[in-house]
This record gives C-alpha cells, sequence and structure tokens, in this order.
C-alpha cells in the first residue's frame, strides 16, 4: 500500500470513532488488570529512573492496595519484581500525569462504536493533592478508597443504565464553548453533568452518597480530562495495525522520557528525554520547583485537541504567552503545518468552522522542524507536592527522526521488491 | 540598459523567502512584500532530507 492511501485510511479511522463513554468498573474486571501490577503514564520506565514525583506516586499506590504497609516496603516489592510496573498503553489504557491505574481502581470505559475496540481510564481525582501529581498522603488513599467503594460503583451503575454517552458529539459542543480539552475542561464537564443528572439520580443511591458524587463532579472543571483521553486512547488505538501509515499515534510522557509510536511502526516506542514545559506557577512556586513533562493526556493533541485546538479556546491563550486570541491563532495554523487534514467534527468558531488539524504526520514534523504543541499541567518535582501550575511543552524532535530513520529502513525492502 | 537595471528601474514587488527580517526591512521603506516562511527540509541535514524525499517520491508515483 502506498504511504498516501495508508495515511487516508489512517485519518478516516482516527476522525470517524464513534467514542462512547459506557460503563465504569475495577480495573480487574474491566480490564483483566489481575496480577499485582503497577501502570504508569508513559513509554515503558525503568524504576531507577523513574522521576521522585512518578517514584512517589507507584509506592502510594502499592500501599493503596494493600501490598505493602509503608514506603520502604513497597520499593522492596519493586526491587523483587513482586510489583510490575508498565506502560497504560500496553494495556488499552491512559492516564494523566504519572496516570497510575491499579487493579481495584475504577476505570471508566469508552467503547468505540465504530471498530468496536475499546479504552480505559481512571477517574479525574479533582485538584490539590492527588496521585496523579505525585501526591502520596492520608488523604490521598482516603479518596481513592472513596472513589473504589462509593463513586466508582454508583458511575457504573448510572452509565450503565444510560446506555452509554456520546463523547464524540458532546467534545465537538464543547469545542465550541471554549474547551480545548486538555487545559479547559469546564464545558465538557458540565455537559457531561448535564448527561449524568438523570440518570444518577436514577440509580438508587442514597441522597448522602448521591450528593457526595454530584459534589465531587461539580467541585472539578477537569473532571472530563480523562475522559477525554479514553476517548482519543479508543480513536487512535486502532490506527497502530496500518503498517504503512506515517501517522502518529501516540504521544506520551512518564517524567523522564517522551515516547511517540508511528501506525506503521505497530508497537514500537520512539524515546526521547522529555522537556521541561513552561507556563504560569501558583503562588510560591516557579521553574526549580517543577518537573519535567507527565502523563499521557497528550493523546488529546493526536486527536486534534488540547494545543492544536488552542484557537478554540482564547481562554487558555495566556499559557502559550503574553498575547491574545491571534497568538491562539498561530498556535493552531502551525499544527496544520504538521497535519494530514481537519477534523470534520471538531471544529472552531474563531477559524470559520475550520476542523482542528489533526493526523500528525511523521515526515511532516522532520521536514519542517515543528514539533507538537502540547498543553500540560505542571508537577511539583518534589514527591507530594502536587500540581504546582500549567503551561505548554513541545513534543522533542529527536522523537520523530528515530522513527523517521526506522519507517525508511522498514521501507526500503518493500521499495526494491516493487522495483523488481 | 541591463536586465537588472530595469528590474530596478521598475516598481519593486516582493516575496521573501527565509529569513523574515529582509522582509521587515523592506517593509520598512514601503516596499510591498510577502514574506513566506521557509526553512530547508529537515533543518539541512542532508541525510534526512533525502529519506524524507524518497518517501515523498511514494506518494508522487501513485498520484
Amino acid at each position: 500500500m502506498s504511504i498516501k492511501t495508508a495515511n487516508r485510511m489512517a485519518l478516516e479511522r482516527l476522525v470517524q470513532a464513534e467514542p462512547v463513554l459506557v460503563d465504569c468498573r475495577p480495573a480487574a474486571q474491566a480490564m483483566g488488570l489481575t496480577d499485582r501490577t503497577v501502570l504508569h503514564a508513559g513509554p515503558p520506565l525503568v524504576w531507577g529512573q523513574a522521576c521522585a514525583t512518578m517514584q512517589a506516586a507507584i509506592l502510594c499506590a502499592i500501599r493503596y492496595e494493600g501490598w505493602a504497609s509503608d514506603d520502604a516496603q513497597a520499593a522492596e516489592l519493586v526491587h523483587r519484581g513482586e510489583v510490575k510496573i508498565g506502560p497504560c498503553h500496553h494495556r488499552g489504557a491512559v492516564g494523566p500525569m504519572t496516570g497510575i491505574i491499579t487493579p481495584s481502581m475504577p476505570v471508566f470505559l469508552v467503547a468505540n462504536r465504530s471498530l468496536g475496540n475499546q479504552a480505559f481510564v481512571t477517574i479525574n481525582e479533582g485538584l490539590g493533592k492527588v496521585l496523579r501529581f505525585g501526591a502520596n498522603d492520608e488523604s490521598v488513599l482516603a479518596r481513592l478508597r472513596w472513589l473504589r467503594d462509593e463513586a466508582g460503583p454508583l458511575l457504573g451503575k448510572t452509565l450503565r443504565a444510560s446506555g452509554g454517552i456520546d463523547l464524540r458529539a458532546l467534545m465537538a459542543q464543547a469545542l465550541r464553548m471554549g474547551d480545548e480539552m486538555h487545559q479547559r475542561n469546564v464545558a465538557a464537564s458540565c455537559l457531561l453533568a448535564r448527561a449524568l443528572m438523570g440518570p444518577l439520580a436514577r440509580a438508587g443511591a442514597d441522597a448522602a452518597g448521591l450528593a457526595r458524587v454530584a459534589d465531587f463532579i461539580g467541585s472539578n472543571d477537569q473532571f472530563f480530562l480523562n475522559i477525554a483521553m479514553a476517548a482519543g486512547k479508543a480513536s487512535t488505538d486502532p490506527c497502530l495495525d496500518i503498517p504503512d501509515s506515517t501517522l502518529v499515534v501516540t504521544m506520551a510522557r512518564n517524567g523522564t522520557d517522551f515516547g511517540i509510536r508511528v501506525a506503521g511502526l505497530g508497537d514500537r516506542w520512539f524515546t526521547a528525554p522529555v522537556e521541561m514545559p513552561t507556563g504560569l506557577y501558583f503562588p510560591g512556586f516557579g521553574p526549580e520547583d517543577a518537573n519535567p513533562d507527565m502523563g499521557d493526556s497528550a493523546i488529546v493533541e493526536t486527536i486534534g485537541l488540547g494545543g492544536f485546538a488552542m484557537a478554540a479556546s482564547p481562554s487558555v491563550v495566556r499559557f502559550v504567552g503574553a498575547g491574545g486570541l491571534q497568538d491562539a491563532i498561530r498556535a493552531t495554523e502551525e499544527m496544520g503545518e504538521i497535519c494530514l487534514g481537519e477534523h470534520p467534527h471538531f471544529r472552531i468558531p474563531t477559524l470559520d468552522e475550520r476542523g482542528t488539524p489533526v493526523g500528525i504526520d511523521l515526515r511532516k514534523v522532520v521536514e519542517t522542524g515543528i514539533t507538537p504543541l502540547i498543553n500540560t499541567g505542571i508537577a511539583g518535582k518534589k514527591p507530594g507536592t502536587g500540581q504546582i501550575g500549567a503551561g505548554v511543552a513541545r513534543a522533542p524532535l529527536a522523537c520523530f527522526e528515530q522513527a523517521l530513520e526506522a519507517f525508511s529502513a522498514q521501507r526500503q525492502p518493500a521499495r526494491t521488491l516493487a522495483g523488481c | 540598459m541591463s536586465a537588472i537595471t530595469d528590474l530596478f528601474s521598475q516598481e519593486i514587488r516582493v516575496i521573501n523567502l527565509g529569513l523574515e527580517v529582509f522582509a521587515q526591512n523592506l517593509e520598512r521603506l514601503c516596499v510591498p512584500v510577502i514574506h513566506m516562511q521557509w526553512s530547508p527540509p529537515a533543518g539541512g541535514d542532508p541525510h534526512r532530507a533525502a529519506l524524507l524525499a524518497a518517501l515523498a517520491d511514494e506518494d508522487e508515483e501513485e498520484a
């Protein structure tokens, strides 16, 4: 197959995906994550090279599961290989920031109704001290237990009774309401809350439990982020088996490395040291306190949202510099230089209804030197600090250069045969 | 009169490729100019530029 045909097929699969939020169940049940494994964000990670924030989150997750009573014991289990660590992406899932998933954590299940595949993601924990930013004290554990024991089961019951929530339509609408669905998810979270309201009330919870879950969803502007990520994962995964395509299917960071995967190169990761985000810091924090970029959330950029949809979200433009809407439009136009097309469903009112740029072409990144722009939260590098700011980061060019070399090497025998 | 003298005796309209500072200087002199952002493929790396050219050729062959 020619690259052009393969890319057309990959882009079609990506933009015509129909992600639907259908369920919420423990990861053990939904994903078959039954062994002593802690999943993390980004490409595969060697424990000794993990940043302190990631290590703290993994150890906290081991304590949460009851596999160890303190961090020292938890670290021993990892060193001895009695607890394994691995990327969320290898188990059909994605996770924001540290991206931790363990067997008893409830995960949302997003079904892609156009191709029949599924993707999983945890429930967003909210702001402040949370596991995804490496916080690890008793308040973090208490929230995780509440999500497991009350919120997860109730949300699962609600979603199963609802028949599923059409995420593509919801996301298209949220984009028109000013979300780019990485830094800003307030509109999408409200739309989701509206869709859940009736089914949640009918799910038969006691009034106090219902109020706790409703308050939790209502108090978190980023509640939808995780669900947008699972929609991205469900939309991009079917592109991984198109051998001749140069479409970038995955971008993810583990706090140490940035990794990409390309449709025509299957499960192989191409990695380079991750960059530091630049942006705005909460009072009392600065760049010297920041951890290198983390999380699977860059999956939203691979489907044309986040930094690629900056023009749809003037209120996040301060993160790209001191400019205004024109800077946001320039950012989206720049991302258009490295993409295969425009999204037929995600349209931007400020660009006369043009679609967001979508389908990053590995070749265009290397040719132009324009690297994907990713909107991101900033975690503190000191374990337990949590989120200290938000900003943008660039994908390192070296990942794309390596992938180009591999793609060309793989392509060479095919060209030689065709020449015969 | 040489061609170059001919050129400069007419109204000059410029398309500038690459370094934007040339376009900015012309704008200051009120010369109509369109700037086009351009840089050599792959930042000028000849090996990667060749790989890109080979992969681009495949698309053209199909077209």
